[in-house]
């Protein structure tokens, strides 16, 4: 889509920026990646007053143009690099009116760039409420640009602001703020002549940060280092006397124009508020009770809609089957493609709920609290704060989870929460302990009111969250960062959520998964489709051969025919001699090969176990019926023993596999698409592997 | 006396870092000398706390605390 304008929207966290961008271009917006990092770039459309089309992109919140996080480091490049597909024509800097000072440091840098601005000065009606003065007309005229006051939560003002857009200059009439030059000034010039640019600004920040910069060329980043070292640049000391230099020059201008009360009445409520959610013993509970009831929800609420799904693509498979002719392409089609496709879709309610819940903890500011409440603990295992919410959401699922990550600023925390989320025993775990349990576990009571059977699966359940722990404070001595730990946060005042932020979000993360992660989730479905369809040589025909013979057609009804001959088939398949060629590796385990097969299928998802097992063992009647495929499983003979195959120690070390290894074609998708690097998968798919292996080994060698 | 050293409800006046690099974050975030800080909450385990600074609240940790030397 081409546009007549490129609007940048910048400003500090916490400024209704997101709301503003969703005012101003309703659903009208798409959601991409800026290239090489996982920050989302969302760019929408809107039609201004005169006719024209402005393309709008919402940058990262940030508090000054020298990056704390990657995603920061985002907003310099994409303002300060040259005719590119995002170089803004103008920069729109939202300022949170109940906060000026603060907020202006962000723009007097923005504005020193050079590229035409103009001020939103957002939350008007709060700062009103709060009872701050601010003479807005003598504001813009100290700085030379325009001010619009807007509220984007009641969704005022946005029309001039469109207006504004629209007439807004193509030159840069901003009024100069400090004297940069004075900053550091044989370097600047020397950069200056150097990358050819008449703008000091632009030269002082390249000296900052020219080594994360990719629009410079190694030679030009190698000869900034050089003209660093001859003029005895200091990177750290420079940003303090910018950053002082600049906030005098804003308590100038403020001086006379904002007169501020000496109390906000805002954050006296704010205050009161915390004192209960942030309590030393309330703060746990109401904590406790909001995660409970969040978890809760994602199960309770998510059962109707996956059911209403699946029952959709169980009638889509069974009208294509009967439309089209019976054939290896229509088979792909339904059970390799759409089946894949119904195991992508089925997450969707899941994803919606928990972003639901967690668009509403962090705009209402909940949020920050967990963290300023939970750091101290989770910091102790290489985690942090915010790390609660995808554990405990990991419970229901780790891909929602995952993708909810990105709530953590700092990158090690990050990646340490995505490495051990998939270890949280998730819901798809839950059929396999329970078909395991209670082919094993004796159904009876200890010490009066403990049920065996309970036990056991609530030590599946402890026994994943301490893993995940575990695994994480590990991590916390391998992985190297060079972003120093910072926890210099801002607690923003309480306020109501937005419920349209809230939908924009469910959607949004629903979309995102479904066209990025789904991708990979098909291809997977697909290559398993083949493995377990098709056989070596020519065994599937000589199967069907067989079973042609007078001696089964006459005695077998058609119906357990059919069933023998699809175990045959599994058998036979690639999966079957995959299952084969892994059973010396998995004996150790006590594992045969008919399970290999099941560890195989198990990829696409983990409760696939229990479809397999169905299929290997030939189970009649309803095969989703857990009953008679545990009636079956009871019944395996293992043929060198003449005992059952599913024995105590086979059982738990099945279920040890299932709690640490990594079989699920989402999750790797999803930590792909959130770390863009394979690497990341691939070592968690390695480490999670090597430690299924290792339980496993030891709770058969122990219970033997 | 550092910041880290105030307890709830108390009031001081920044008057220098001990850490250079910790100083540039907390001056961006508008810590900066003669400013006044008061200490608005701990976190119910004793760390992070939260101060009330040019005019918002802002969490940081104790050890980030003691690197702000009060007048």
């Amino acid at each position: 889509m081409k546009a007549d304008i490129r609007v940048a929207l910048v400003g500090n966290p916490n400024t209704g920026k997101s709301t503003l961008f969703n005012a101003l271009t309703g659903l009208n917006q798409k959601i991409g990646n800026f290239p090489g990092v996982t920050v989302d770039k969302k760019i929408g459309y809107t039609q201004l007053p005169d006719g024209r089309r402005a393309e709008i992109i919402d940058l990262p919140g940030t508090y000054s143009l020298y990056p704390k996080s990657r995603d920061e480091s985002i907003v310099f490049s994409v303002l300060a690099e040259k005719a590119t597909e995002l170089t803004p024509d103008l920069i729109v800097v939202i300022l949170d009116a109940t906060n000026l000072k603060r907020n202006l440091l962000l723009y007097t840098q923005v504005a020193d760039l050079k590229i035409p601005v103009i001020i939103a000065l957002n939350m008007i009606d709060l700062s009103k409420k709060a009872g701050i003065d601010i003479d807005i007309n003598k504001l813009a005229e100290k700085l030379g640009v325009p001010i619009i006051p807007v509220s984007a939560r009641k969704i005022e003002g946005i029309g001039e602001l469109k207006t504004a857009i629209s007439y807004a200059n193509k030159f840069a009439l901003q009024q100069e703020s400090i004297d940069v030059c004075a900053l550091a000034p044989g370097i600047i010039e020397s950069i200056s002549k150097e990358i050819d640019t008449d703008n000091s600004y632009f030269a002082l920040q390249l000296a900052h940060q020219h080594e994360t910069l990719k629009f410079l060329t190694p030679a030009q980043s190698d000869r900034i280092e050089e003209l660093e070292k001859e003029h005895g640049f200091h990177s750290q000391k420079a940003q303090a006397s910018e950053t002082i230099a600049r906030y005098n020059y804003i308590n100038d201008l403020l001086y006379d124009t904002v007169k501020t009360p000496v109390t906000a009445h805002d954050e006296s409520i704010s205050n009161k508020i915390d004192k209960v959610l942030t309590h030393k013993v309330f703060g746990f509970i109401i904590f406790m009770g909001i995660l409970l009831f969040m978890f809760q929800s994602i199960f309770a609420w998510s059962e109707y809609p996956m059911s209403l799904i699946e029952d959709l693509f169980v009638w889509i498979e069974g009208g294509l089957r009967t439309i089209l002719p019976a054939g290896p392409l229509v088979s792909l089609l339904i059970d390799g493609v759409v089946a894949g496709l119904s195991g992508v879709m089925v997450f969707i309610p899941q994803i919606a709920i928990l972003f639901a819940f967690i668009s509403v903890l962090e705009d209402t500011g909940y949020m920050s609290r967990v963290t300023f409440m939970m750091d101290k603990i989770m910091r102790k295992v290489g985690l942090n704060g915010k790390s609660v919410v995808p554990l405990i959401g990991g419970f229901a699922c780790a891909v929602p989870s995952i993708m909810s990550t990105r709530t953590i600023e700092n990158w090690k925390d990050r990646m340490i929460t995505i490495m051990v989320t998939p270890l949280v025993a998730c819901s798809a775990r839950l059929p396999v302990y329970t078909l395991l349990i209670a082919l094993v576990v004796p159904n009876r009571n200890v010490w009066w009111i403990f049920n065996l059977q309970g036990l056991a699966l609530t030590g599946m359940y402890v026994l994943s969250l301490v893993s995940a722990v575990v695994v994480a404070y590990v991590m916390k001595f391998i992985l190297k960062s060079r972003e120093r730990g910072y926890f210099i946060m801002e607690l923003p005042v309480y306020r109501m959520p937005r419920w349209n932020n809230v939908l924009f979000s469910m959607y949004e993360r629903s979309k995102t998964f479904v066209l990025e992660a789904g991708k990979v989730i098909i291809a997977v479905s697909v290559i398993l489709w083949v493995l377990s369809s098709y056989g070596p040589g020519n065994r599937f025909v000589n199967i069907e051969k067989k079973y042609e013979q007078p001696q089964y057609t006459k005695t077998m009804t058609p119906d357990s025919l059919i069933r023998v001959i699809s175990t045959e088939k599994l058998e036979n398949s690639y999966a079957g001699v995959l299952g084969h060629v892994i059973e010396p590796v998995i004996k150790p385990l006590g594992f045969d090969w008919k399970i290999g097969i099941a560890l195989i299928t198990s990829f696409a998802a983990r409760e696939v176990f229990v479809g397999t097992m169905a299929t290997i063992y030939s189970v009649e009647g309803d095969a989703d019926r857990i009953d008679s495929v545990q009636d079956k499983m009871r019944n395996a003979k293992n043929p060198n023993t003449g005992g059952p195959v599913f024995t105590l120690a086979v059982a738990f070390s099945l279920m040890m596999f299932y709690a640490f290894a990594m079989q699920c074609a989402s999750t790797v998708a999803v930590v792909y698409r959130e770390t863009k690097d394979w690497r990341w998968p691939a070592a968690q798919f390695v480490y999670m592997t090597a430690l299924a292996y290792g339980a496993a080994f030891l709770v058969y060698n122990l219970l033997k | 006396m550092t910041l880290e050293q105030l307890g709830v409800g108390e009031t001081g006046i920044v008057k220098e870092f001990t850490d250079l690099e910790m100083s540039v974050k907390l001056m961006e975030m508008g810590c900066l000398p003669g400013e006044s800080v008061r200490v608005s909450r701990i976190a119910p385990l004793g760390d992070p706390i939260a101060i009330h600074v040019s005019g918002y609240q802002l969490s940081l940790r104790r050890f980030e605390a003691s690197t702000i030397i009060l007048q």
